[in-house]
């Protein structure tokens, strides 16, 4: 694992594995009474979120808060605050406060990139402008893997007194996505989310197809691992997961489609088209839904629907990627 | 550098843990890498059997018959030997003795000396612990650091009627007042030594093994 979290083309194949792996034993704590650890007692993680999130903010509070850490929430109200100097006055001061882990959300694409230049501690990229939200596609490709059954021992009666236990220490080595067909659909040129997701599904190898209006693919999409289609129900029945992208009103500032009704009814995912998926394909949501426009009310609210499962899933991960960011000793000689 | 008092380095405690599964990237974590340099075996497959039967027996003598115990192995390998313990325990007793296996990586006190690692399964039999005699089962007991972690592990879990300790070598060396109920074999060791546990669920076959510790762990 890198010192940071900023992208996750930095992971690999295994680094992916071994934050779904922890993931997977971290969420065995949400089922407990105690739902604590004492890890990261004495840490201080820092949500510098300078863009409104609250899904993935109290996601993050949430999870350090599990691991014991110590959480301060430093939320600037819209985005005055330019890049450059004062994102460094900022990071200066965190780290005067002594934060062990900044994650940060921020509107410009790389600005946790250069946070990571300015501070000691570790940096989490929470979501930076067009370019990456790292946690979100490894708590999808965490959703996929359970709901499809794909997970290491998964399957394997536990300990009690009869049968065979799941294998006992979890051990890494398959539980990838081998093969798994993921159709992505939506505005895929404004969201990070989907950047992500195509990147970490290829290190995990599922085969990715893209679905949107020609107008919201960015034009470098013919370099990306991944498919392209504009039709989405030829697509639906080769597809064992379909992830709906929020159509992201507040970033568009020209004319992408000719009205929500029409987009909605060529590339929203209504109960009909449900219907065309494959038996046991799942629909999943990054949140927060616009209901009735890239997806209905009762296929969000279907039992194939995973979006309620993907937030529960995203502290598990979180606690993941913080616990294996700061809950061991630096390697001497790793580069800062 | 290592002949110091093992509670000074990174590495000094859990020397007896370079060889486990459950430490990813340690080295000489596969089985054989350190078996040519003069390893001594102190303990063969019979011994190890006989020894597991006797722990059943004397568990099952302490706690009257094992009503409402709950064997618990630490990972990587308490938790095969807990999974022994319970056969024989049930087989004696002619019903099912429950077991599963506790993590500790969490609660350890040395997470930020090393990277950090991989974490096992903590999976508790469907009755949980609240109200049981719960035995915790690891293979080495050595610092006692582990089985301090076990205790606190055990607290965010439930409350145990009374919680008692089986270790299949105890190789002295104590830092901390923890002792084990049942032990298996009691070895004297110096602290320049490595004590290896191989069982067959996890290493193709079953002996522990003695010898100079060489590697560094990190």
């Amino acid at each position: 694992m890198n010192r940071h979290l900023l992208s996750v083309a930095d992971l690999s194949r295994d680094d992916a594995l071994l934050i779904l792996d922890t993931a997977e034993e971290l969420a065995r704590v949400s089922d407990r009474p105690i739902k604590k650890l004492p890890t990261l007692r004495g840490r201080t993680v820092v949500n510098l979120f300078f863009e409104d999130s609250t899904r993935t903010r109290i996601s993050f509070e949430a999870a350090a808060k599990r691991l014991s850490a110590d959480v301060i929430n430093f939320s600037v109200k819209g985005s005055s605050v330019a890049k450059g100097e004062s994102l460094k006055d900022t990071a200066l001061t965190l780290e005067a406060m002594g934060a062990d882990a900044v994650v940060i959300r921020h509107v410009a694409s790389g600005a946790p990139q250069r946070l990571a230049g300015w501070i000691r501690g570790h940096v989490v990229n929470a979501g930076d402008g067009m370019h990456e939200h790292p946690t979100q596609a490894l708590l999808d490709a965490f959703t996929i893997r359970r709901r499809l059954g794909l997970r290491p021992g998964a399957g394997g009666s536990g300990p009690g007194g009869a049968g065979r236990p799941a294998p006992g220490s979890g051990r890494p080595g398959t539980g990838g996505l081998d093969g798994v067909r993921v159709t992505i659909v939506g505005d895929v040129l404004h969201s990070r989310v989907a950047r992500s997701n195509i990147t970490l599904l290829n290190i995990l190898g599922a085969e990715v197809t893209l679905v949107a209006p020609p107008t919201l693919l960015p034009i470098a999409v013919d370099g990306w691992p991944c498919e392209v289609s504009y039709d989405l129900d030829a697509v639906l029945p080769k597809s064992d997961v379909i992830m709906m992208l929020r159509v992201q009103q507040e970033r568009m500032t020209a004319a992408y489609f000719p009205s929500v009704r029409e987009y909605s009814r060529r590339y929203g995912l209504d109960t009909g088209r449900m219907a065309a998926l494959p038996e046991h394909a799942i629909v999943m949501h990054p949140g927060p839904m616009n209901r009735g426009v890239e997806i209905a009310a009762e296929v969000a609210d279907s039992p194939r629907s995973t979006i309620v499962e993907q937030v529960a899933n995203g502290v598990s991960v979180r606690m993941a990627v913080l616990y294996l960011l700061l809950g061991g000793a630096e390697l001497p000689g790793e580069p800062r | 550098m290592h002949a110091h008092n093992a509670g000074d380095g990174p590495a000094g405690p859990h020397a007896d843990r370079a060889g486990r599964s459950g430490d990813a990237g340690s080295a000489g974590s596969g089985p054989g890498r350190d078996d040519p340099g003069g390893h001594k075996r102190v303990f063969e497959p019979t011994e190890i059997r006989r020894a597991l039967t006797r722990i059943a027996h004397e568990i099952l003598e302490r706690t009257h018959g094992a009503d409402d115990i709950v064997l618990l192995g630490i990972p990587t390998r308490g938790v095969p030997l807990a999974e022994r313990l319970a056969e024989r325990a049930a087989e004696f007793e002619g019903r099912p003795v429950p077991w599963g296996s506790l993590d500790v990586t969490m609660y350890r006190d040395d997470l930020r000396l090393r990277p950090a690692r991989a974490l096992g399964r903590t999976e508790l039999p469907a009755d949980g612990i609240d109200g049981k005699t719960v035995v915790i089962v690891d293979d080495v007991l050595y610092s006692g650091r582990t089985v301090r972690a076990a205790l606190d592990a055990l607290t965010d879990l439930g409350r145990p009627r009374s919680v008692q300790l089986a270790v299949l070598v105890d190789r002295g060396h104590r830092e901390l007042p923890i002792r084990a109920d049942y032990v298996g074999k009691n070895l004297p060791t110096s602290q320049r030594e490595m004590v290896r546990v191989l069982l067959t669920e996890t290493d193709g076959e079953d002996a522990v093994l003695l010898g100079e510790w060489k590697g560094a762990l990190a």
